[in-house]
């Protein structure tokens, strides 16, 4: 099997067995944000910390990406390979709105207000061999 | 003291396979000098931008090497509308008196693809296949349709519209009318949005000869006065394009803000307008934009679509040349284009796409990332 390493670091936790996706709170205003900054957009605050965002949430919008994107994307596919994929918001419980790639990739299995759970997910294999792996969200299986 | 405007002028957008952007440029500022009646050397300043097509002020190598000041604008797809903004604020301060605006562009084929860095990003942000425009208006328009009402029947209806202006517009990219059945089943691209709901980066050209509106009658014998411009970024809270994240907390689009500044400045309200252009980079946004500039309350725009509303003999013309779904959108050019058809319709030289009955006063706005807003109201 070949090496998994995250696509960026500091994203989510990972490797775990169930991995966070990971943001920052502002220590003035309490907004959170993601990924995590170093400054709050809020209010101008320079003093935020990384915080845990979650890993279960509530669908707040959703697109279907239909047709290859050009660079700046940066998959392994090809033209002939490239499967469409949905996108949203996903409402956290560390109260932000994150967007993300999504599972699903019909209109069919989405609807605003459905529950969603995040997976990490290999994104793309690079030149050596080593998977890529990013965040995604897929329909939240019962609890 | 106020501004007027006293030439307009438009290279043709859509393709001129033999043309660069900056031709396409100097092709406007000729046009708009010929309709004031004046010569490039009677300029004092000049603001200009491009996206793809170079630095504006290369324009003095087609144009004279007069001397004038030409300051350089860009701010996205607001980059019209801060040009006109830098314009009349040059001419409201008094030092000068009459000027040159100009916004022209030529783009490759497809989707716009900016890089993450440029937008303050990083690169997985792009990479994962976030960073595209058409998924942020399908993901805006797929939310307000769910919070308001709206169905596939309002955006359809967008489109039918703009194709119809189209058809009636000389200078417009896409002169075939579509029906309804056309653009229904035309394919999706972005969920709620479909091919024909979609403009495409294009190319063109389109300029404004600008001036103190105490010296325009030396000049011209029917003024348009500019009577606001306004420029506005978004607040926290707002929901824009390529945003990782969104706040939980609601704050009011740039568009309403920049709106409510230029009603303002103009002493007038949503209710005066005659004639207006709204950003339209896809069907959807029209629809939200309505809204937004404070033409109507969110959810009423099905049942004034419905209605025929916003055409061309409707109570709230929008888009009277076919907006950027039939014009594409040439970013440097395009908020200018608006301000240009604007002009063309108080002027009472619409021809066939002429509002009825003397229309007294436009609005044009424009909207982009990453998160701007820029709007004009022009007055007889
Ligand atoms: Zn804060």
């Amino acid at each position: 099997m070949s090496n998994q390493v995250p696509l960026q670091e500091g994203l989510f936790t990972w490797p775990s067995s169930q991995p966070q996706l990971l943001g920052s709170r502002c220590s003035q205003c309490a907004e959170a944000a993601f990924p995590a900054q170093p400054d709050c957009r809020s209010c101008g605050s320079r003093d935020t910390q990384i915080i845990e965002l979650g890993d279960r949430g509530i669908l707040w919008t959703w697109t279907i990406q239909t047709f290859m994107p050009k660079e700046p994307y940066l998959s392994d596919e090809t033209p002939e390979t490239f499967r469409p994929y949905g996108v949203g918001y996903v409402e956290m419980p560390g109260g932000v709105r994150v967007e993300a790639r999504l599972q699903a990739n019909s209109p069919e299995q989405l609807k605003i207000g459905m529950p969603m759970q995040l997976d990490i997910v290999p994104f793309r294999t690079d030149e050596n061999g080593e998977q890529k792996m990013t965040f995604s969200f897929s329909a939240a299986e019962k609890a | 003291m106020d501004v007027a405007i006293i030439g307009i002028g438009l290279h043709r957008f859509g393709r001129s396979p033999d043309m660069s952007g900056m031709q396409q440029g100097a092709s406007a500022v000729r046009a708009a000098l010929a309709d004031a009646g004046l010569s490039w050397a009677d300029m004092q300043f000049a603001y200009g931008g491009s996206q793809d097509a170079g630095n504006a002020d290369a324009l003095v190598n087609e144009l004279g090497l007069t001397g004038l000041q030409f300051t350089n604008i860009w701010n996205g797809c607001a980059t019209g509308g801060s040009s006109l903004h830098a314009a009349y604020s040059a001419i409201k301060s008094g030092e000068y008196d009459l000027g040159v605006v100009v916004g022209f562009d030529k783009h490759p084929r497809g989707a716009f693809n900016p890089q993450p860095k440029e937008w303050g990003l990083d690169d997985w942000y792009g990479e994962t296949g976030l960073m595209l425009t058409t998924q942020f208006f399908a993901l805006k328009t797929q939310r307000y349709m769910h919070d308001h009402g709206i169905t596939e029947d309002a955006l359809i209806r967008v489109s039918e519209k703009a194709f119809a202006n189209g058809s009636l517009t000389p200078t417009a990219w896409r002169q075939q009318a579509l029906s309804y059945d056309e653009i229904a089943n035309s394919a999706m691209i972005s969920d709620p949005l479909r091919k024909y709901m979609f403009c495409s980066p294009a190319e063109g050209g389109a300029a404004l000869i600008i001036c103190n509106a105490d010296k325009a009658h030396q000049y011209c014998s029917n003024p348009l006065f500019l009577k606001a411009a306004a420029v506005r970024t978004r607040h926290y809270g707002s929901f824009e394009v390529f945003a990782p994240s969104q706040a939980m907390k609601v704050a009011d689009a740039p568009t309403v803000t920049a709106s409510k500044a230029a009603f303002e400045l103009a002493g007038i309200g949503p209710e005066d307008v005659d004639v207006m252009q709204l950003q339209d980079t896809d069907s959807g946004t029209e629809i939200m934009h309505m809204a937004e500039n404070g033409f109507c309350k969110h959810g009423e725009q099905e049942k004034l679509l419905r209605e025929g509303a916003t055409g061309i003999n409707g109570s709230m013309p929008i888009n009277t040349d076919g907006g950027c779904l039939a014009n594409g959108e040439p970013v440097g050019a395009s908020g200018l284009r608006q301000v240009y058809e604007v002009c063309v319709q108080l002027r009472g030289e619409g021809g066939a796409r002429q509002v009825p009955n003397n229309p007294r006063v436009g609005y044009t706005h424009v909207y982009g990332a990453p998160g701007i807003s820029g709007v004009n109201i022009i007055t007889r």
